[in-house]
Protein backbone atom coordinates (compact mmCIF):
# COMPACT_ATOMS: atom_id res chain seq x y z
CA UNK A 1 0.00 0.00 0.00
CA UNK A 2 1.26 3.73 -1.14
CA UNK A 3 1.00 6.63 1.54
CA UNK A 4 0.39 10.04 0.38
CA UNK A 5 1.74 13.30 2.08
CA UNK A 6 -1.13 15.57 2.64
CA UNK A 7 1.06 18.65 2.85
CA UNK A 8 3.03 18.51 -0.34
CA UNK A 9 1.95 15.19 -2.07
CA UNK A 10 4.45 13.18 -2.02
CA UNK A 11 3.86 9.21 -2.35
CA UNK A 12 5.75 6.99 -0.26
CA UNK A 13 6.22 3.25 -2.19
CA UNK A 14 7.03 0.83 -0.16
CA UNK A 15 9.33 -1.16 -3.13
CA UNK A 16 10.91 2.13 -3.12
CA UNK A 17 11.33 3.40 0.61
CA UNK A 18 13.24 6.36 1.27
CA UNK A 19 17.10 5.36 1.00
CA UNK A 20 18.03 9.09 1.54
CA UNK A 21 15.99 8.87 5.19
CA UNK A 22 17.68 5.73 6.19
CA UNK A 23 14.17 3.59 4.52
CA UNK A 24 15.46 0.57 2.75
CA UNK A 25 13.03 -0.55 -0.14
CA UNK A 26 10.53 -3.11 0.84
CA UNK A 27 9.98 -1.22 4.04
CA UNK A 28 6.35 -1.11 4.67
CA UNK A 29 5.06 2.08 6.06
CA UNK A 30 3.75 0.70 9.09
CA UNK A 31 7.15 -0.25 9.66
CA UNK A 32 9.01 2.74 9.01
CA UNK A 33 10.08 4.76 12.46
CA UNK A 34 8.00 7.43 14.14
CA UNK A 35 10.52 10.28 13.94
CA UNK A 36 10.93 9.55 10.11
CA UNK A 37 10.05 12.70 8.09
CA UNK A 38 8.66 13.17 4.71
CA UNK A 39 11.60 13.93 2.64
CA UNK A 40 9.99 17.08 0.61
CA UNK A 41 7.74 18.53 3.28
CA UNK A 42 9.24 16.95 6.55
CA UNK A 43 6.00 16.20 7.39
CA UNK A 44 5.91 13.72 10.45
CA UNK A 45 4.46 10.18 9.67
CA UNK A 46 0.74 10.91 11.18
CA UNK A 47 0.13 13.19 8.15
CA UNK A 48 0.63 10.62 5.70
CA UNK A 49 -2.92 8.83 4.15
CA UNK A 50 -3.21 5.53 2.23
CA UNK A 51 -3.37 6.57 -1.24
CA UNK A 52 -6.85 5.61 -3.02
CA UNK B 1 12.43 53.10 -4.07
CA UNK B 2 15.76 54.34 -1.96
CA UNK B 3 16.79 52.21 0.53
CA UNK B 4 15.61 52.13 3.67
CA UNK B 5 17.78 51.67 6.53
CA UNK B 6 16.01 49.28 9.49
CA UNK B 7 18.77 48.67 12.10
CA UNK B 8 22.29 50.35 11.93
CA UNK B 9 23.85 49.07 8.83
CA UNK B 10 20.52 46.82 7.53
CA UNK B 11 18.55 48.23 4.66
CA UNK B 12 15.37 47.07 3.24
CA UNK B 13 16.00 47.38 -0.90
CA UNK B 14 12.75 46.33 -2.02
CA UNK B 15 10.71 47.42 -5.01
CA UNK B 16 7.64 48.06 -4.91
CA UNK B 17 5.51 46.94 -7.47
CA UNK B 18 2.40 49.39 -7.90
CA UNK B 19 0.80 47.34 -10.98
CA UNK B 20 0.77 44.09 -9.69
CA UNK B 21 -2.96 42.88 -9.72
CA UNK B 22 -2.74 39.06 -10.54
CA UNK B 23 -0.21 37.48 -7.91
CA UNK B 24 2.05 34.95 -9.64
CA UNK B 25 -0.83 34.12 -12.18
CA UNK B 26 -3.51 32.83 -9.47
CA UNK B 27 -4.11 35.07 -6.78
CA UNK B 28 -5.65 39.01 -7.18
CA UNK B 29 -3.45 41.40 -5.77
CA UNK B 30 -6.25 44.83 -5.61
CA UNK B 31 -3.40 46.55 -3.74
CA UNK B 32 -0.11 45.74 -5.54
CA UNK B 33 2.70 43.93 -3.71
CA UNK B 34 6.24 44.67 -2.92
CA UNK B 35 9.54 42.35 -2.93
CA UNK B 36 11.65 42.72 -0.35
CA UNK B 37 15.06 42.07 -0.33
CA UNK B 38 17.88 43.44 2.38
CA UNK B 39 21.78 44.30 2.42
CA UNK B 40 23.30 43.67 5.70
CA UNK B 41 26.98 45.76 5.86
CA UNK B 42 29.23 44.47 8.13
CA UNK B 43 32.37 42.89 7.80
CA UNK B 44 31.24 40.73 5.16
CA UNK B 45 28.27 42.10 2.84
CA UNK B 46 25.28 40.20 3.10
CA UNK B 47 22.62 40.11 0.41
CA UNK B 48 19.13 38.78 1.58
CA UNK B 49 17.18 37.93 -1.21
CA UNK B 50 16.32 39.24 -4.34
CA UNK B 51 13.23 40.84 -6.43
CA UNK B 52 11.78 39.49 -9.12
CA UNK B 53 12.99 40.03 -12.66
CA UNK B 54 11.22 42.24 -13.88
CA UNK B 55 12.22 44.61 -10.98
CA UNK B 56 15.97 43.91 -11.72
CA UNK B 57 16.51 47.03 -12.74
CA UNK B 58 15.28 49.49 -9.50
CA UNK B 59 16.65 46.67 -7.66
CA UNK B 60 20.14 47.33 -9.02
CA UNK B 61 19.68 51.25 -8.62
CA UNK B 62 18.75 50.67 -5.30
CA UNK B 63 21.50 48.76 -4.29
CA UNK B 64 23.89 51.11 -5.65
CA UNK B 65 23.04 53.82 -3.44
CA UNK B 66 24.59 51.45 -0.71
CA UNK B 67 27.46 49.45 -2.33
CA UNK B 68 28.72 47.90 -5.82
CA UNK B 69 27.58 44.64 -6.69
CA UNK B 70 31.59 43.22 -6.51
CA UNK B 71 31.69 44.33 -3.19
CA UNK B 72 29.34 41.48 -1.79
CA UNK B 73 30.27 38.64 -0.17
CA UNK B 74 27.69 36.56 0.74
CA UNK B 75 23.84 35.69 -0.52
CA UNK B 76 21.33 34.39 1.84
CA UNK B 77 18.38 33.03 -0.52
CA UNK B 78 15.81 31.76 1.78
CA UNK B 79 13.46 31.01 -1.27
CA UNK B 80 13.68 29.69 -5.19
CA UNK B 81 10.88 31.29 -6.32
CA UNK B 82 11.26 33.47 -9.41
CA UNK B 83 9.68 36.90 -6.85
CA UNK B 84 12.62 36.63 -4.77
CA UNK B 85 15.68 34.67 -6.58
CA UNK B 86 14.66 36.13 -9.87
CA UNK B 87 17.83 38.13 -9.62
CA UNK B 88 20.16 35.66 -8.32
CA UNK B 89 21.66 34.63 -11.57
CA UNK B 90 22.55 37.78 -12.73
CA UNK B 91 23.38 38.93 -8.95
CA UNK B 92 25.56 35.70 -9.17
CA UNK B 93 27.60 36.83 -11.74
CA UNK B 94 27.76 40.66 -10.69
CA UNK B 95 28.89 39.82 -7.14
CA UNK B 96 30.96 36.42 -7.83
CA UNK B 97 29.94 35.82 -4.27
CA UNK B 98 32.22 33.98 -1.88
CA UNK B 99 28.77 31.56 -1.01
CA UNK B 100 25.29 31.67 -1.36
CA UNK B 101 23.68 29.91 1.39
CA UNK B 102 20.30 27.69 1.11
CA UNK B 103 18.28 25.18 2.69
CA UNK B 104 18.50 21.32 2.80
CA UNK B 105 15.61 21.27 0.41
CA UNK B 106 16.87 24.92 -1.71
CA UNK B 107 20.48 22.40 -2.36
CA UNK B 108 18.51 19.91 -3.72
CA UNK B 109 16.37 22.33 -6.22
CA UNK B 110 18.21 25.15 -7.27
CA UNK B 111 20.22 23.32 -10.22
CA UNK B 112 16.23 22.99 -11.80
CA UNK B 113 16.01 26.57 -11.68
CA UNK B 114 19.63 27.56 -12.54
CA UNK B 115 22.86 27.07 -14.10
CA UNK B 116 24.24 26.37 -10.57
CA UNK B 117 27.09 23.90 -10.96
CA UNK B 118 29.95 25.77 -10.53
CA UNK B 119 28.14 28.33 -8.00
CA UNK B 120 29.92 28.55 -4.36
CA UNK B 121 26.75 27.10 -3.04
CA UNK B 122 26.73 26.51 0.79
CA UNK B 123 23.85 24.05 2.05
CA UNK B 124 22.73 24.90 5.67
CA UNK B 125 21.39 22.48 8.38
CA UNK B 126 18.46 24.20 10.08
CA UNK B 127 20.09 25.95 12.76
CA UNK B 128 23.31 26.44 11.64
CA UNK B 129 25.10 29.55 11.91
CA UNK B 130 27.27 31.69 10.13
CA UNK B 131 29.61 35.20 11.85
CA UNK B 132 29.84 38.11 9.19
CA UNK B 133 31.41 40.51 11.74
CA UNK B 134 29.77 41.44 14.62
CA UNK B 135 27.01 39.72 13.64
CA UNK B 136 25.45 36.09 13.30
CA UNK B 137 23.11 34.95 10.76
CA UNK B 138 21.54 31.71 11.71
CA UNK B 139 19.18 29.98 9.39
CA UNK B 140 15.89 27.82 10.09
CA UNK B 141 14.79 25.34 7.78
CA UNK B 142 10.70 26.61 7.74
CA UNK B 143 9.81 23.74 4.57
CA UNK B 144 6.37 24.05 2.90
CA UNK B 145 6.12 27.38 4.19
CA UNK B 146 5.17 27.61 1.51
CA UNK B 147 7.80 25.56 -0.67
CA UNK B 148 9.90 23.22 0.48
CA UNK B 149 13.09 25.14 0.17
CA UNK B 150 11.75 28.22 2.23
CA UNK B 151 13.95 29.23 5.17
CA UNK B 152 14.10 32.00 7.89
CA UNK B 153 17.04 34.12 8.60
CA UNK B 154 17.72 35.85 12.18
CA UNK B 155 20.05 37.84 13.32
CA UNK B 156 20.46 37.36 17.14
CA UNK B 157 22.70 40.44 17.46
CA UNK B 158 19.67 42.63 15.65
CA UNK B 159 16.90 40.62 16.68
CA UNK B 160 15.91 40.48 13.16
CA UNK B 161 14.15 37.64 11.43
CA UNK B 162 14.03 37.67 8.00
CA UNK B 163 10.78 35.19 7.50
CA UNK B 164 10.19 35.15 2.85
CA UNK B 165 6.81 34.64 2.25
CA UNK B 166 5.41 33.69 5.89
CA UNK B 167 3.60 37.14 7.34
CA UNK B 168 3.62 38.52 4.10
CA UNK B 169 0.76 40.73 2.48
CA UNK B 170 0.68 42.14 -1.25
CA UNK B 171 0.21 45.50 -0.62
CA UNK B 172 1.99 48.50 -2.86
CA UNK B 173 3.00 51.38 -0.07
CA UNK B 174 5.03 54.39 0.16
CA UNK B 175 5.19 52.96 4.26
CA UNK B 176 7.21 50.63 4.87
CA UNK B 177 6.24 49.20 8.40
CA UNK B 178 2.55 47.92 9.59
CA UNK B 179 2.67 50.80 12.52
CA UNK B 180 2.31 53.26 9.47
CA UNK B 181 -0.62 52.48 8.67
CA UNK B 182 -4.02 51.07 9.84
CA UNK B 183 -3.18 47.50 11.39
CA UNK B 184 -7.18 46.30 10.19
CA UNK B 185 -6.47 47.24 7.06
CA UNK B 186 -2.68 44.63 7.10
CA UNK B 187 -4.24 42.26 9.06
CA UNK B 188 -7.03 41.82 6.17
CA UNK B 189 -4.38 41.61 3.47
CA UNK B 190 -2.69 39.21 5.45
CA UNK B 191 -5.35 37.03 5.79
CA UNK B 192 -5.93 37.40 2.03
CA UNK B 193 -2.72 36.34 1.43
CA UNK B 194 -2.51 33.35 3.95
CA UNK B 195 -5.88 31.82 2.20
CA UNK B 196 -4.76 32.12 -0.74
CA UNK B 197 -1.26 30.97 -0.68
CA UNK B 198 -0.61 29.24 3.27
CA UNK B 199 -3.94 27.53 3.98
CA UNK B 200 -2.74 24.13 2.80
CA UNK B 201 0.26 24.10 4.81
CA UNK B 202 -1.77 25.42 8.07
CA UNK B 203 -0.90 22.11 9.69
CA UNK B 204 2.78 22.68 9.25
CA UNK B 205 2.52 26.77 9.87
CA UNK B 206 1.59 25.26 13.94
CA UNK B 207 4.29 23.06 14.31
CA UNK B 208 6.59 25.61 13.06
CA UNK B 209 5.14 28.44 15.50
CA UNK B 210 5.42 25.81 18.12
CA UNK B 211 8.96 25.32 17.20
CA UNK B 212 9.66 28.68 17.12
CA UNK B 213 7.84 29.72 20.83
CA UNK B 214 10.00 27.17 21.98
CA UNK B 215 12.91 28.69 20.85
CA UNK B 216 12.43 31.51 22.66
CA UNK B 217 14.02 34.14 19.88
CA UNK B 218 14.49 37.51 20.88
CA UNK B 219 12.84 39.14 18.52
CA UNK B 220 12.07 42.66 17.28
CA UNK B 221 11.74 42.86 13.86
CA UNK B 222 9.72 40.73 11.28
CA UNK B 223 10.71 41.31 8.05
CA UNK B 224 8.55 39.29 5.39
CA UNK B 225 9.24 39.25 1.32
CA UNK B 226 5.82 40.99 0.50
CA UNK B 227 4.57 43.92 1.64
CA UNK B 228 4.61 46.22 5.17
CA UNK B 229 7.21 44.67 8.04
CA UNK B 230 6.68 44.23 11.82
CA UNK B 231 8.51 46.15 14.28
CA UNK B 232 8.32 46.36 17.89
CA UNK B 233 4.67 44.96 19.83
CA UNK B 234 3.64 44.03 15.87
CA UNK B 235 5.88 41.31 15.72
CA UNK B 236 3.38 39.44 18.56
CA UNK B 237 0.61 40.63 15.99
CA UNK B 238 1.73 38.92 13.63
CA UNK B 239 2.63 35.79 15.17
CA UNK B 240 -1.20 35.61 16.98
CA UNK B 241 -2.28 36.18 13.23
CA UNK B 242 -0.89 33.35 12.13
CA UNK B 243 -1.48 31.22 14.77
CA UNK B 244 -5.68 32.20 14.82
CA UNK B 245 -5.12 31.71 10.59
CA UNK B 246 -3.72 28.09 11.17
CA UNK B 247 -6.22 27.19 13.78
CA UNK B 248 -8.57 28.13 10.32
CA UNK B 249 -11.64 28.47 13.56
CA UNK B 250 -14.96 29.35 11.93
CA UNK B 251 -16.94 32.87 12.20
CA UNK B 252 -20.60 33.10 12.27
CA UNK B 253 -20.34 33.44 8.01
CA UNK B 254 -21.63 31.80 5.17
CA UNK B 255 -20.13 31.76 1.50
CA UNK B 256 -22.33 30.97 -1.31
CA UNK B 257 -20.39 31.04 -4.31
CA UNK B 258 -22.40 29.98 -8.00
CA UNK B 259 -22.72 30.52 -11.86
CA UNK B 260 -25.66 31.35 -13.76
CA UNK B 261 -27.10 31.16 -17.35
CA UNK B 262 -31.05 32.67 -16.87
CA UNK B 263 -30.78 33.52 -13.30
CA UNK B 264 -32.37 30.28 -11.87
CA UNK B 265 -29.75 29.12 -9.89
CA UNK B 266 -28.79 32.91 -9.12
CA UNK B 267 -32.33 32.72 -7.54
CA UNK B 268 -31.63 29.51 -5.14
CA UNK B 269 -29.04 30.60 -4.05
CA UNK B 270 -30.59 33.96 -2.67
CA UNK B 271 -33.41 32.02 -1.30
CA UNK B 272 -30.78 30.14 0.63
CA UNK B 273 -29.21 33.45 1.38
CA UNK B 274 -32.48 34.85 2.59
CA UNK B 275 -32.44 31.70 4.95
CA UNK B 276 -29.86 31.91 6.14
CA UNK B 277 -30.04 35.92 7.00
CA UNK B 278 -33.01 35.27 8.44
CA UNK B 279 -31.54 33.50 11.46
CA UNK B 280 -28.94 36.22 11.66
CA UNK B 281 -25.74 34.48 9.74
CA UNK B 282 -23.38 37.15 7.83
CA UNK B 283 -23.36 35.95 4.36
CA UNK B 284 -20.92 36.48 1.31
CA UNK B 285 -22.89 36.06 -1.99
CA UNK B 286 -20.62 36.00 -4.88
CA UNK B 287 -21.36 35.07 -8.43
CA UNK B 288 -18.25 33.71 -10.14
CA UNK B 289 -18.72 35.81 -13.43
CA UNK B 290 -17.92 39.12 -10.88
CA UNK B 291 -15.30 37.57 -8.64
CA UNK B 292 -11.70 36.12 -9.02
CA UNK B 293 -11.49 32.88 -7.51
CA UNK B 294 -9.05 34.34 -5.50
CA UNK B 295 -11.35 37.02 -4.00
CA UNK B 296 -13.92 33.72 -3.32
CA UNK B 297 -11.09 31.91 -1.66
CA UNK B 298 -10.57 34.89 0.67
CA UNK B 299 -14.13 34.81 1.96
CA UNK B 300 -14.07 31.23 2.05
CA UNK B 301 -11.40 31.03 4.10
CA UNK B 302 -13.22 31.97 7.64
CA UNK B 303 -16.81 31.24 6.53
CA UNK B 304 -18.40 28.54 8.41
CA UNK B 305 -20.45 26.97 5.63
CA UNK B 306 -19.97 27.31 1.38
CA UNK B 307 -23.19 27.04 -0.52
CA UNK B 308 -22.67 26.36 -4.02
CA UNK B 309 -24.50 26.77 -6.92
CA UNK B 310 -24.45 26.10 -10.70
CA UNK B 311 -27.08 25.01 -13.71
CA UNK B 312 -25.98 21.89 -15.68
CA UNK B 313 -24.03 22.73 -18.77
CA UNK B 314 -23.31 19.95 -21.08
CA UNK B 315 -23.86 17.61 -18.55
CA UNK B 316 -21.82 19.25 -16.34
CA UNK B 317 -21.37 22.18 -14.55
CA UNK B 318 -20.50 25.90 -15.90
CA UNK B 319 -16.84 26.55 -16.52
CA UNK B 320 -16.56 29.06 -14.15
CA UNK B 321 -17.43 26.84 -10.74
CA UNK B 322 -15.35 24.53 -11.86
CA UNK B 323 -12.30 27.01 -11.96
CA UNK B 324 -13.50 28.26 -8.71
CA UNK B 325 -13.97 25.15 -7.02
CA UNK B 326 -10.70 24.10 -8.56
CA UNK B 327 -8.76 26.87 -6.66
CA UNK B 328 -10.85 26.30 -3.88
CA UNK B 329 -10.16 22.79 -3.38
CA UNK B 330 -6.63 22.73 -4.11
CA UNK B 331 -6.18 25.23 -1.41
CA UNK B 332 -8.11 22.63 1.09
CA UNK B 333 -9.91 24.90 3.80
CA UNK B 334 -10.93 22.90 6.85
CA UNK B 335 -13.57 21.76 8.51
CA UNK B 336 -16.29 23.43 6.29
CA UNK B 337 -20.39 22.64 6.08
CA UNK B 338 -20.85 22.21 2.44
CA UNK B 339 -24.87 22.71 0.48
CA UNK B 340 -24.98 22.45 -3.24
CA UNK B 341 -28.15 23.76 -5.30
CA UNK B 342 -29.04 24.40 -9.35
CA UNK B 343 -31.35 24.56 -12.23
CA UNK B 344 -31.61 22.41 -14.99
CA UNK B 345 -33.24 21.57 -18.58
CA UNK B 346 -32.84 18.04 -19.34
CA UNK B 347 -30.35 15.88 -17.78
CA UNK B 348 -29.82 17.71 -14.78
CA UNK B 349 -26.18 15.78 -13.40
CA UNK B 350 -25.50 19.64 -11.58
CA UNK B 351 -26.47 19.26 -8.23
CA UNK B 352 -24.59 15.73 -7.97
CA UNK B 353 -21.29 16.86 -9.61
CA UNK B 354 -21.66 20.01 -6.72
CA UNK B 355 -22.28 17.46 -4.42
CA UNK B 356 -19.03 15.31 -5.26
CA UNK B 357 -16.69 18.63 -5.19
CA UNK B 358 -18.39 19.42 -1.28
CA UNK B 359 -17.44 15.79 -0.77
CA UNK B 360 -13.88 15.80 -1.86
CA UNK B 361 -14.12 19.25 0.18
CA UNK B 362 -14.21 17.23 3.32
CA UNK B 363 -17.22 19.33 3.88
CA UNK B 364 -20.28 18.03 6.01
CA UNK B 365 -23.09 17.90 4.21
CA UNK B 366 -26.28 19.81 4.37
CA UNK B 367 -29.39 17.81 3.01
CA UNK B 368 -31.40 18.51 0.79
CA UNK B 369 -29.90 19.09 -2.73
CA UNK B 370 -32.19 21.06 -4.56
CA UNK B 371 -32.58 20.85 -7.94
CA UNK B 372 -34.73 22.93 -10.09
CA UNK B 373 -36.33 22.33 -13.70
CA UNK B 374 -35.87 25.09 -15.73
CA UNK B 375 -37.58 27.46 -13.22
CA UNK B 376 -37.37 27.24 -9.48
CA UNK B 377 -41.41 27.57 -8.36
CA UNK B 378 -42.62 29.28 -5.35
CA UNK B 379 -42.35 26.01 -3.36
CA UNK B 380 -38.54 25.21 -4.51
CA UNK B 381 -37.46 28.75 -3.24
CA UNK B 382 -39.22 27.96 -0.44
CA UNK B 383 -37.58 25.02 0.12
CA UNK B 384 -34.10 26.72 -0.78
CA UNK B 385 -35.19 29.43 2.07
CA UNK B 386 -35.78 25.99 4.55
CA UNK B 387 -31.77 24.75 3.42
CA UNK B 388 -30.94 28.06 4.72
CA UNK B 389 -32.08 27.78 7.78
CA UNK B 390 -30.75 24.51 8.67
CA UNK B 391 -27.64 25.63 7.61
CA UNK B 392 -27.53 28.47 9.89
CA UNK B 393 -28.21 25.97 12.88
CA UNK B 394 -25.66 23.75 11.65
CA UNK B 395 -23.39 26.77 11.82
CA UNK B 396 -24.33 28.10 15.04
CA UNK B 397 -24.01 24.10 16.19
CA UNK B 398 -20.39 24.74 15.30
CA UNK B 399 -19.22 27.97 16.07
CA UNK B 400 -20.49 27.47 19.60
CA UNK B 401 -18.35 24.45 20.25
C1 LIG C 1 1.02 28.58 -4.76
C2 LIG C 1 1.82 27.52 -5.47
C3 LIG C 1 1.49 26.20 -5.30
C4 LIG C 1 2.21 25.20 -5.93
N1 LIG C 1 1.86 23.91 -5.73
C5 LIG C 1 2.61 22.92 -6.26
C6 LIG C 1 2.31 21.56 -5.98
O1 LIG C 1 1.38 21.24 -5.25
N2 LIG C 1 3.10 20.62 -6.50
C7 LIG C 1 4.15 20.93 -7.32
O2 LIG C 1 4.81 20.02 -7.82
N3 LIG C 1 4.47 22.21 -7.60
C8 LIG C 1 3.72 23.22 -7.09
N4 LIG C 1 4.04 24.53 -7.36
C9 LIG C 1 5.24 24.86 -8.14
C10 LIG C 1 4.96 25.17 -9.62
O3 LIG C 1 4.34 24.08 -10.26
C11 LIG C 1 6.30 25.49 -10.28
O4 LIG C 1 6.76 26.72 -9.79
C12 LIG C 1 6.25 25.53 -11.79
O5 LIG C 1 7.58 25.51 -12.25
C13 LIG C 1 5.57 26.78 -12.35
O6 LIG C 1 5.48 26.68 -13.74
P1 LIG C 1 5.24 27.97 -14.68
O7 LIG C 1 6.57 28.65 -14.76
O8 LIG C 1 4.73 27.44 -15.96
O9 LIG C 1 4.25 28.82 -13.98
C14 LIG C 1 3.29 25.53 -6.76
C15 LIG C 1 3.60 26.87 -6.94
C16 LIG C 1 2.89 27.86 -6.31
C17 LIG C 1 3.28 29.29 -6.52
FE1 LIG D 1 6.95 32.00 -2.53
FE1 LIG E 1 6.86 35.32 -2.61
Amino acid sequence: MKYVCTICGWVYDPAEGDPDGGIAPGTKFEDIPEDWECPVCGAGKDDFEPEE
Amino acid sequence: MRPVEIKEGVHWIGVVDWNCRNFHGYARSANGTTYNAFYIEDEKKVLVDTVSKGSESQFLCSLAHLTKPEEIDYIVVNHLEPDHAGCLEKMVELCKPEKIFVSVMGGKNIATFFDSKDWPVHVVKPGEEVSIGKRTLRFYETRMLHWPDNMFTYCPEDKLLFTSDAFGQNIAASERWVDEMSKEMVADHMQQYYANIITPYSSKVIKTLETFAGLNLDVDMICPDHGLMFRGDDCAFALEKYMEFAKQEPKNKATLFYDTMWSSTERMISAVASGLVSEGISVKVMSVKANHHSDIMSEVFDSAAVVIGSPTHNNGILPGMADALTYVKGLRPQGKIGAAVGSFGWSGECVKILNEWLEKMGCDIIEPQIKAKNRPNHDTLKECFQLGVTIAAAIKAKTAK
